[in-house]
């Protein structure tokens, strides 16, 4: 496979999870601002924190309000990740890689291009929000699908896997580095309304309260929540999980080409040595100096993966 | 223009049923305007869920558009196919063969059948390409001869394409499509298959290999980005033969091969099928602007190392001034009569011409000798005065620029519109693959229509829309 391919395919893949997280992000806000009373605003930078879009924000908005915000994150051409931007630039890359896909992952990434730029060619109306998102949702999940039934399992797939999680793994890391603070001990014990509305809130960023019900029933513990998002491997957005995920396909990929990757070794460090403890030993870590740890970690991965599967040169 | 009626491919000139479009009429009366209009938006949506676009030159937004598809088939009959095909591969050698000589010999000159200042003085000219030996002997792996028809048995050759021909892919998504929407039309109807074209295409680049290739040789398609108009059909043509779409910056050379840029390192290529231009295929031989290219693939094309579809250089076959020469050239190269006729053609270089075209122009059809894709021509019946004057001052400034030609009463075949059929100009791309073993010929091509009612202009960029082509079984 060419080095470009490979790159292409990651990037593909990870603007269309990118995608997904911020629709879902967006998502979140809206329902916190809907069951609270006074200015919201305050959610809205920590949700657009927690998608790094922030900063783009501002520059280009000043002041932060909803309706804005809520614009910036879906549609605006000139914020790189918006839901748009992420979708659109993940049927660039799919254009360039097209040989590398079925026919079904092409014509599912095209039409969710497609029905995209329709259900966002304007602002969006409140009320039409949840609809919109969905749908919107319903095109990426689609790909997804189409990838898993119709692609052979081989250095396409790995790539394909490789950038989804890696998108994905950071972007629950981003939410917990926004909100780490009301995951602390120190504010356990009390769990006043305010704070069952932020754990709420970072379960529903990353599609996890049912899950979590699950597990653990219907009370509400930071404590828990933390393990449930950091360290458990059966819930498809913790760091744990895609961590895992990145090592096996990394994996995998070595012994088709024969190799042991830099890269592969990366990611199995960083399970070893970060995801393997207990929850407690994160906390005494420090949950925030942790939480950069993991993100710093997946940058060098990151990087890792482009050199040592010549992305480009 | 002449006062006979124009030719229909369907209705004759005589409002007669032609025997090819006996079944498809007999189909078409049983159908229901109304779910043919459903149809025809269907393949619209199927068109642009497939991505098959293309992005328009001169604009500056890069804008993908799909060519209007027609769900009319322009339909030929077995018989006028082969003696088509007969002509097309006579003047498909004859190109190859005078490639060879100018980059070799130059016998024609020296036999005075062609002047030597239309070669060395001519763009598309690549003084480069003297004395080297293409492998296999081949210049023009994959032609497409553009035919227009006026009459029952007239063809005429409107252009050669051996540069780089393209549009088989519309030719393949064409007929795709048609299978999904009418199915029931080929089981009706004999048409003869062209689906086959990526596995030929593949086994004639292939045969084209240089010589000492070890195992099976390694083909690529190259590409100059997904910004060029035409990224579609080379992604498309790369994924249906299964192999590696390459950019310039794929690709090195290393250890005197040209090599490609895997994720597990350089591996590489034997056979380039390339759809960048000359001018940037190599910065080191040719533009030193080019970004697109790789430096040093000349040199390793020199050494025999790897095989270049199609050749460098192969423009100059291209050239509407060298068109005009084509038959003496199937001539001196065949030996024989050329079996496909040559619209007649006047070339502005020369004097008497030139003074002939200006008195005719209003008549004429003047086109640049390097243009392609229907940009700088002049259609003289249907210019406005100012189009006329300035097209005179061009012809005056720079006479060998272009060459004129008389209007021809193109055939029509119909369109399917709001209000049933309605005739409209058509020409006919067929698909020719070169090696060493054989030339074939894909039973079919392209048909580009002018959707304009009396348009005469069907190039995609000028708004032109295409037709499956079907060439049926007699």
């Amino acid at each position: 496979m060419l080095g470009k391919t490979a790159n292409g395919l990651y990037w593909m893949y990870r603007y269309l999870e990118r995608a997904e997280n911020t629709s879902r992000l967006v998502e979140t806000g809206q329902r916190i601002a809907l069951t609270r009373l006074g200015s919201t605003e305050n959610e809205w930078r920590s949700v657009m924190e927690s998608a790094a879009m922030l900063p783009g924000y501002e520059a280009a908005n000043g002041e932060v309000t909803k309706d804005t915000a809520i614009d910036w994150m879906l549609r605006a051409t000139d914020n790189p990740s918006s839901v748009m931007s992420s979708i659109a630039s993940a049927r660039h890359n799919a254009r360039l890689v097209r040989t590398a896909l079925t026919g079904e992952v092409w014509n599912a990434v095209n039409g969710a291009y497609m029905r995209a730029r329709t259900l966002l060619a304007r602002k969006v109306n409140e009320r039409d929000l949840p609809g919109i998102l969905g749908e919107i949702r319903q095109g990426t999940a689609l790909v997804r699908g189409a990838t898993h039934g119709t692609m052979l399992r081989n250095d396409i797939y790995d790539f394909a896997r490789i950038g989804t999680f890696l998108e994905r793994g950071d972007n629950t890391a981003r939410i917990l580095d926004v909100k780490y603070y009301v995951l602390l001990p120190s504010v356990r014990s009390v769990g006043s309304a305010v704070d069952n509305v932020q754990w709420e809130t970072i379960l529903r960023s990353v599609s996890a309260r049912g899950g979590f019900r699950m597990e653990y029933g219907s009370t509400l513990d930071p404590r828990d929540i933390a393990q449930f998002l950091i360290l458990d491997r059966r819930m498809p957005r913790s760091l744990a999980f895609c961590t895992r995920k990145l090592r096996d396909n990394l994996g995998y990929l070595d012994n088709d080409y024969g190799t042991r990757a830099e890269s592969y070794l990366k990611a199995d460090h960083i399970e070893r040595s970060y995801l393997s403890h207990d929850i407690d030993a994160v906390f005494d870590f420090g949950l925030h100096q942790f939480i950069q740890k993991v993100v710093g970690l997946y940058a060098e991965l990151g990087a890792q993966i482009e050199r040592d599967y010549r992305f480009y040169e | 223009m002449s006062d006979t009626p124009i030719f229909d491919e369907m209705w004759g000139r005589d409002d007669t049923l032609r025997a090819p479009y006996q079944g498809f009429q007999t189909w078409f009366d049983g159908e229901e305007p109304r779910r043919l209009r459903a149809k025809q938006r269907e393949a619209e949506e199927l068109f642009r869920l497939t991505g098959i676009t293309f992005n328009v030159y001169g604009r500056a937004e890069a804008e993908e558009r799909l060519i209007p598809f027609d769900i009319i088939p322009r339909i030929i009959s077995g018989r006028e196919w082969q003696k088509l095909s007969k002509g097309i591969e006579q003047r498909v050698r004859a190109i190859n063969a005078f490639l060879y000589d100018i980059y070799h010999g130059q016998e024609i000159i020296k036999a005075g059948r062609i002047p030597r200042e239309m070669i060395s003085k001519n763009e598309a000219f690549l003084p480069q390409m003297m004395g080297v030996e293409p492998p296999g002997g081949i210049y023009t792996h994959i032609v497409g001869i553009d035919l227009v028809r006026t009459g029952d048995d007239e063809f005429y050759v409107l252009e050669d394409n051996a540069r780089t021909p393209s549009g088989v892919s519309y030719m393949l998504e064409n007929r795709e499509t048609m299978l999904q929407m009418f199915p029931e039309l080929f089981s009706q109807n004999r048409v003869q298959p062209v689906q086959n074209y990526p596995v030929e295409l593949l086994r004639s680049l292939a045969a084209c290999a240089p010589a000492g290739t070890e195992g099976k040789p390694c083909v690529a398609v190259m590409t100059p980005g997904i910004f060029n108009s035409a990224y579609f059909e080379h992604s498309f043509l790369a994924d249906q033969m299964g192999v590696e779409l390459v950019e310039g910056h794929d690709l090195h050379v290393v250890d005197g091969r040209v090599q490609m840029r895997t994720t597990r390192g350089y591996k590489p290529i034997d056979v380039i099928y390339r759809r960048v231009d000359d001018d940037f295929l190599d910065p080191l031989n040719f533009n030193p602007e080019s970004a697109l290219g790789v430096p040093g693939i000349m040199d390793v094309y020199r050494a025999g190392r790897i095989t270049i579809a199609n050749a460098p250089g192969t423009g100059i076959s291209d050239d509407k001034a060298v068109y005009s020469y084509m038959p003496e050239i199937v001539e001196f190269y065949t030996g024989e009569r050329p079996l496909l006729e040559n619209v007649p053609t006047w070339r502005c270089s020369d004097p008497e011409s030139l003074a002939y075209v200006l008195d005719n122009l209003a008549d004429l059809v003047v086109k640049e000798v390097h243009g392609s894709g229907g940009y700088g021509m002049l259609i003289g019946p249907t210019a406005t005065k100012k189009d006329l004057s300035d097209f005179r001052k061009k012809l005056k400034a720079r006479p060998a620029n272009y060459i004129a030609q008389p209007t021809l009463s193109l055939s029509t075949v119909p369109i399917f519109t709001n209000k049933g059929l309605a005739p409209r100009h058509v020409d006919l791309r067929p698909f020719v693959l070169v090696s060493p073993d054989d030339i074939r010929i894909v039973p079919g091509g392209l048909t580009r229509v002018a959707l304009k009612k009396g348009s005469l202009v069907v190039n995609s960029s000028q708004g032109g829309g295409t037709k499956d082509t079907w060439v049926l079984e007699d």
